[in-house]
């Protein structure tokens, strides 16, 4: 690659045919400034190197986000929240603009999910429900909102959401974009 | 390698590059697709080589790398051009403390900015930079001089700041140009360019918008019933992944829970037993009060031109006495809209309801202001073109004298001497700009005015005052999305009106614009509180694109009108001395096109042809119209079927009996009821 110092080979940059090397770089560097001691500058080697969540969480797109623990857990590999920098570049091309809709939905759908059975049930719905209201809502409202929101989206009778419930409900949603 | 084997080779191939091209669009972690696509990329380069041997294996292995460089090429491309976008940065930053709504309008700003931009290319390198370079300059002919008596005081700040003097004089107005038909040493016919750029300026908009709508339309997609899904949405769409700001933030939560309250509130209460008749009464007594003060507005403007027509013919005007029209429109699209709003808290409606009554309101408003200044304005310039024909005959009269009393040519008159009749094309373009000039005075006083001296009043006496003016009245502003979008929409109307009069009026709005967007920007940011109620930019976008489209159709019509019907002034303009200002077009086609040109556009124009014509198009527009309405009966049908196999599933599951009669009698038959459904039986 010449004398200049670069932090990712040809191939590599090839491979993250989402975004413009600049991009890639200052991922790299926002990825790094989480945790300077733990991310090396060069990324020629493909180091296996995991930034934990609590450091992650703390990114100022994700501050305010009531998700952000369950998203960061979505993309990490070991479900516990830990991202190496595949995975921290998969979050953000999957939460960008660009990304296609089925995608966003199937990450939604993991993202909803707290307990991870594949089936959002009547429990992922209370916790979404409360972080969303920040416990604002009685128990007797939280149920009510719990069980008419079942009885729209459930297709097959099993009082949970299978991902194609939710699929068929999110794409007939006209604010689902984002 | 035998034929068979190449072929199935190519077509995995083919699968691997097809791989390669939708990786990014697959769910898997990121480590899975680098690993598949390494794979898949040694596997095509392996087999690529291979397979063009013995069939020119150097040219194939050419054509590849070509390929290969071509799509590298145009990802680079790709990439640059989306870093080329301006202030997206700004637009962002805005995104995330107000919510995606407020950055909607700014995406909006930006989309027009791009717009005007074109359009002012087009006139600048047209119309205007020929004349500049090629034509006469200033002070050569009658029509490009101050006349004599203006000349003291053209330079004077309060007469440039009116648009006369040597702004009047100037490339800004339609006046300045001459009309010989070819001028320079490219023989560059100005005319008729001047006709065509402004007949492209409308064909330009009209394609531009109809393809942002297109493109608006197919991501807004979604035909589900309203109502349909509303709590599942309410819990999982409401957020808005975009918002970094704690404050918005709150804002949003104290939001989202409202809005659960309030579908809680509906669901569980039951039909008000409310008074029917006094909500109607009231509504019908909202409406006549608004159809009252709309009717009021539109006479008040009537009545303004008139007079400033009576003012035209004085000389000791006072400051307000000159800009009294300008004012008043302004103050009248200031004013009347929070009266509206006022008005309509008799109507009782739902919110959102509300909301798209009071934006029709407003448009109708807005739509009767400029018409009614349209209609006064060309009163007057009936008046002028009438009173120009007498000053034809005394121009003519005035310039034979010399001719009768030697034999020689007359002695060149100096051209501030020479009497110009009325120009009525530029006092036209003259108005418009006066009305853009004094809309942009009054956008820009009022934030000022409005948002910043109210937030630092607000921020500041706030430590010696009695009560909170922080978070009872007045409180920081907050953005007003829809008024600024219909400001924007309306004032893009006078633009596209005037252009065609004024061509140096596209170059005043491209940098109101860019200006607009930094001012506002700012306001914004260090102003503005995030609303209230945090809502998302839905499907209203295409509404705001339908406005504009409206609004395109209805300043084409007065420039059509004026260039088909009415004839331009005599001694000013390119098209000076024709009866008609598209017999420029004729002329052309006479003299510069080939002979048989001008046979084809003969026959054309024969009626004959046309009226066959037009019965195509009204033929082909009826056959989509039919076939639109078949897809939307098969998508019912379908809907209905999918709605249908789900109660019937739900049911099943239930234990209770199928609402369907023919199912109920077909359950008999069916076999055991506890295995897995069943695909959904004929009926009959």
């Amino acid at each position: 690659m010449g004398n200049k110092q670069t932090t990712f080979t040809e191939e590599q940059l090839e491979a993250y045919q989402v975004m413009l090397e600049s991009e890639e770089q200052r991922l790299h560097g926002r990825f790094r400034e989480l945790a300077p001691h733990l991310v090396p500058l060069d990324y020629t080697n493909n180091p296996d190197v995991k930034v934990p969540l609590t450091l992650i969480v703390t990114m100022p797109e994700l501050k305010e986000n009531p998700f952000r623990e369950r998203i960061v857990e979505t993309f990490s590999e070991d479900g516990q929240g830990n991202l190496s920098f595949n995975d921290f570049v998969d979050m953000f091309s999957a939460l960008c603009e660009a990304s296609p809709r089925e995608l966003k939905t199937i990450y939604a759908f993991k993202i909803y999910d707290f307990n991870r059975d594949n089936f959002i049930c009547k429990e992922d719905m209370e916790k979404t429900l409360n972080k969303l209201t920040k416990g604002d809502l009685t128990a007797e409202e939280v149920a009510l909102v719990c069980n008419k929101a079942i009885e729209e989206a459930d297709l097959d009778g099993d009082s949970k959401l299978s991902f194609a419930d939710f699929e068929n409900m999110i794409s007939k949603a006209p604010d689902f974009l984002r | 390698m035998s034929e068979g084997e190449m072929a199935r080779l190519m077509e995995e191939v083919e699968e691997k590059k097809k791989l390669i091209a939708t990786i990014r669009n697959k769910p898997w972690r990121m480590k899975r697709r680098l690993v598949l696509l390494r794979e898949a990329q040694q596997f095509v380069d392996k087999f690529e080589g291979a397979l063009g041997k013995g069939k020119g294996r150097k040219w194939y292995a050419y054509k590849v790398m070509m390929t290969k460089k071509w799509i590298k090429f145009q990802r680079d491309f790709e990439n640059f051009r989306t870093a080329c976008i301006p202030w997206e940065r700004k637009i962002k930053e805005v995104e995330s403390h107000f919510g995606s709504s407020v950055a909607s309008y700014f995406i909006f700003l930006r989309w027009m900015y791009g717009m005007n931009l074109v359009l002012f290319g087009l006139t600048f390198g047209l119309v205007v930079m020929p004349e500049v370079l090629m034509g006469l300059p200033y002070g050569s002919i009658p029509r490009k001089t101050v006349p004599r008596a203006e000349q003291d005081t053209a330079q004077d700040y309060s007469v440039l700041m009116d648009f006369n003097g040597y702004c009047k004089y100037s490339v800004l107005f339609y006046g300045y140009y001459n009309n010989q038909r070819t001028i320079g040493l490219l023989k560059f016919r100005l005319p008729l360019a001047y006709l065509m750029v402004g007949l492209g300026t409308f064909g330009y908009s009209l394609m531009l918008v109809i393809r942002t709508m297109a493109k608006n339309a197919d991501v807004g997609g979604g035909d589900g019933d309203e109502g349909e899904f509303t709590f599942a949405w309410k819990m999982f769409t409401s957020w808005d992944y975009l918002i970094g700001n704690a404050e918005t933030a709150d804002n949003k939560y104290a939001s989202i829970t409202t809005s659960f309250k309030e579908s809680i509130v509906d669901e569980q209460e039951n039909q008000k037993d409310e008074n029917i008749h006094l909500r109607r009464f009231l509504r019908v007594l909202a409406n006549f009060l608004i159809t009252c003060s709309l009717g009021g507005s539109g006479y008040l403007i009537y009545f303004v031109v008139k007079r400033s027509q009576e003012f035209a013919n004085r000389d000791d005007l006072s400051w307000y006495e000159k800009n009294e029209l300008e004012l008043i429109m302004s103050l009248l699209g200031l004013v009347c809209p929070p009266l509206f709003e006022t008005i309509a808290e008799l109507e009782d409606y739902h919110p959102r309801i509300a909301l798209k009554w009071q934006l029709g309101r407003i448009f109708a408003l807005f739509l009767g202001n400029l018409y009614t200044f349209l209609f006064a304005l060309f009163d007057e310039v009936n008046t002028k073109v009438l009173n120009s024909i007498g000053r034809m005959f005394e121009y003519y009269a005035n310039f034979s004298l010399p001719v009768n009393d030697s034999d020689a040519t007359p002695p060149p008159m100096d051209p501030g001497d020479v009497i110009l009749g009325p120009c009525w094309e530029t006092a036209v373009g003259i108005e418009f700009v006066k009305l853009t000039v004094s809309d942009i005075q009054v956008t820009y006083l009022t934030i000022l005015i409005g948002d910043f001296a109210r937030a630092v009043i607000v921020r500041f006496l706030n430590y010696c005052w009695c009560w909170d003016l922080e978070a009872g009245f007045p409180s920081y502003g907050e953005f007003d999305i829809s008024g600024n979008v219909l400001g924007l929409v309306f004032n893009q109307g006078m633009i596209w009106m005037g252009a065609f009069y004024a061509p140096g009026l596209v170059g005043i709005n491209v940098l109101r614009l860019l200006s607009s967007m930094y001012y506002q920007c700012w306001a914004v940011m260090a102003t503005n509180v995030p609303h209230e109620r945090v809502f998302k930019a839905s499907k209203s976008n295409n509404f705001y694109m339908g406005l504009l489209l409206l609004v395109l159709f209805l300043s084409l019509l007065p420039v059509v009108y004026t260039i088909m019907s009415l004839p331009p002034s005599f001694d000013c303009g390119p098209f000076s001395g024709k009866e008609k200002m598209f017999d420029v077009i004729m002329e052309t086609i006479d003299l510069d096109l080939p002979a048989f040109m001008g046979t084809l556009f003969s026959y054309a124009a024969n009626p004959g042809l046309i009226i066959p014509a037009v019965l195509l198009m009204v033929l082909a527009i009826y056959y989509l119209n039919s076939t639109s309405e078949a897809y939307q009966n098969a998508n019912m049908e379908l809907k209905k079927k999918m709605q249908m196999a789900r109660d019937e599933e739900k049911n099943r599951r239930n234990n209770t009996d199928s609402t369907n009669q023919v199912m109920k009698d077909l359950e008999d038959l069916l076999p055991n009821r506890s295995l897995a459904p069943p695909a959904l039986p004929e009926p009959g």
